[in-house]
């Protein structure tokens, strides 16, 4: 199951070194940081229900504005 | 430069006379619409099992460029079953290996068959004109089979007792009849738009080049995918052998390009260049660009209408999955339909081809999609994604699973199909009910041969021998439905096979291990080789049951 109570030691110390790690970093290289770290976090936790717990968090309230960029096909 | 072997026939440059059709009003069993791989090897199927068929085909050539150039072990398999496996994989490159490369690093390399004992390869690379080329060959063997080029499917009409077609010819437009018929008609199936169907799925925003390249190349015979070479920045590259010194190159160029200017020379060879170096020497073969879908029908089985191969479902490219996925199609499809037509299966038989072949059509759009996720990120954040695991890959073990280059094919296994019986008994191993057995050497009459050659065509009962009597399966009385019976034993021992079946040595003991076998086991193949049922001991009751539900005995009831 998914922890959300406090799990880290030190939480400002963490907090400050996640919006440090991004220092100076464009939008775009900022998000190429994040994805790698979930890739590395994801691999860490590693259970599937765990995971998709927090992905399902992640998304919540959040109405979806945008698509994909593929076409139906009929043929 | 080499090219062809001396005396083997240019199929790519084949024409095939029009002959008219004897017999016209003569309705006939089953007429097969499309003389490509799919079309072929079911009719093969069919007449082997004394079917006729009537093939037709719109045009009189056979595949125009190499396409579809990777053929899986399991189709190779059923080419053996057809008669023309040894030829497919004399004429064509046997691969195992995949590398994937990010920029000019490898940061991937997969085995597609690690294990020995295996008759065949994890795949041959061979142009489709070879394939259809030996395949029309094995066709034309057959008294069964009927073939008449120039004939264009231009109207389709059903009702509970017959199709009738009408075909358009070089004479004008005739009418055919016949009690099934098998659309295998190609993407654009002249079939399924007669009869108003309508296949829907996805198109992917992308567009790739094919370039097949004639050259003298040191390349090793294995799957090269790059993605983000310096040759061809921020895109990917696939490279194949294929026989008679050809290569395919095949370069992503985004939606944007366009498909017209990027076939031109003057397009296409600069980018060769930028891979082969400048001082290469190449002829360009044959030149393509292409989009691709990832889409299906809703069914595959519309009356006495049958779909197979890309009239039914399309794919990706990424993963070989278009071709040998058809190829089992055919293969599924051949046995039932062989059954129904020969009175020995009720019709409801055909409804287990579309419940099976729909899965297995799912099975390959899931792992295409997901390849073409990876290599054509459809949002900003898939492409994050994907960078992401590519840049992880050159030192984290885990983003090199992750990375994407297409999932090779593999056979379906009719876990849930309404045929097979679930396992009763406890057994281990990869080997499940629904699955296609695995190959093992064997030894038959005193000669060394392959388990696959020694099953399918017909339902088989396989029984594991031991110590003990074995079991009396004479007790079955599966009559009027053929069933092979086959005594496996044990590696240095010959067998005394009873009545009606014969003895197969397990030559290395891998078969034993393959199929979890203890003495007393027993399995009931279908006539394409998949599991219907097993145990570990035989029960006559058991098997006759298992036998009339992979017949369609139950299929009604349920």
């Amino acid at each position: 199951m998914l922890n959300t109570e406090t799990n880290l030691p030190s939480p400002d110390d963490f907090y400050e070194e996640l919006v440090a790690l991004h220092r100076d970093l464009t939008p775009e290289q900022s998000r190429q940081v994040n994805a790698r770290l979930i890739l590395l976090l994801a691999n860490h936790v590693g259970d599937p229900a765990v995971l998709r717990e927090a992905m399902a968090r992640a998304r919540r309230g959040i109405e979806p504005a945008g698509g994909d960029a593929t076409l139906p096909a009929r043929a | 430069m080499a090219s062809r072997a001396p005396g083997e026939p240019d199929y790519q440059r084949l024409a095939f006379r029009y002959e008219p059709m004897a017999g016209r009003g003569e309705r006939r069993p089953v007429i097969v619409v499309g003389a490509g791989p799919v079309g072929l090897a079911a009719a093969i199927d069919l007449a082997r099992q004394g079917v006729p068929v009537l093939l037709i085909d719109d045009d009189d050539k056979l595949s125009q460029g190499s396409r579809a150039i990777c053929f899986a072990k399991r189709t190779l398999e059923i080419f053996d079953r057809l008669g023309c496996g040894q030829r497919m994989v004399e004429k064509g490159v046997t691969w195992n290996r995949g590398k994937v490369f990010v920029r000019d690093e490898e940061v991937y390399a997969f085995d597609l068959l690690p294990e020995g004992g295996h008759r065949r390869p994890a795949f041959v690379n061979l142009q489709q004109y070879y394939v259809e080329g030996f395949l029309l060959d094995c066709a034309l063997a057959l008294p069964a089979i009927d073939i008449r080029w120039r004939h264009r499917l231009t109207g389709i009409s059903q009702d509970e007792n017959g199709v009738t077609i009408e075909v358009e010819t070089p004479e004008g437009t005739q009418s055919l009849a016949c009690d099934w018929l098998i659309a295998a008609d190609g993407a654009r199936s002249a079939t399924r738009k007669a009869l108003g169907l309508v296949s829907s799925g996805r198109t992917f925003r992308d567009r790739f080049l094919i370039a097949d390249v004639r050259m003298e190349a040191d390349f090793p015979a294995e799957r090269w995918f790059w993605f983000d070479p310096p040759f061809h920045p921020n895109r990917s590259v696939l490279l194949h052998q294929q026989p008679d010194q050809v290569w395919r190159v095949d370069f992503q160029l985004g939606w944007e390009a366009d498909p017209i200017e990027e076939q031109k020379p003057e397009k296409v060879m600069p980018r060769l260049r930028a891979l082969l170096g400048e001082a290469a020497e190449f002829e360009l073969e044959w030149v393509s660009v292409y989009t691709f879908s990832c889409l299906r029908l809703d069914r595959f089985r519309h009356g006495r209408v049958l779909f197979a191969g890309d009239s039914a479902h399309g794919v990706s490219p990424f993963g070989a999955r278009g071709a040998n996925s058809g190829i089992q199609d055919a293969e599924n499809l051949a046995w039932k339909l062989g059954l129904v037509v020969k009175g020995l299966a009720p019709e409801t038989l055909l409804d287990s081809y579309d419940a099976e072949r729909v899965e297995a059509a799912d099975e390959n759009i899931l792992a295409s999609t997901r390849s073409t996720d990876f290599i054509t990120p459809k949002s900003e954040a898939s492409r994050d994604f994907r960078d992401a695991a590519l840049d992880l890959a050159r030192d984290c073990p885990f983003a090199r699973r992750l990375v994407n280059s297409g999932r090779l094919s593999v056979p379906s296994t009719y876990r849930t199909s309404p045929l097979t019986t679930a396992d009763r008994d406890a057994f281990a191993g990869p080997l499940e009910p629904g699955a296609p057995v695995p190959d093992a050497p064997i030894r038959i009459g005193g000669r060394e041969g392959w388990f696959l050659d020694e099953v399918g065509g017909a339902f088989t009962l396989i029984v594991f021998a031991g110590q003990g009597a074995l079991p009396d399966t004479d007790a079955l009385r599966p009559d009027p439905l053929p069933l092979d019976r086959i005594v496996v034993t044990p590696p240095g021992q010959d067998g005394d096979p009873p009545l009606h079946a014969r003895a197969v040595e397990d030559r290395e003991g891998l078969l034993a291990r393959r199929f979890d076998a203890a003495p007393g086991t027993v399995y009931l193949l279908r006539p394409d080789q998949h599991v219907c049922a097993r145990w570990r001991s035989f029960d006559a009751a058991a098997v006759a049951a298992a036998l009339q539900r992979a017949a369609g005995g139950e299929i009604g009831r349920c």
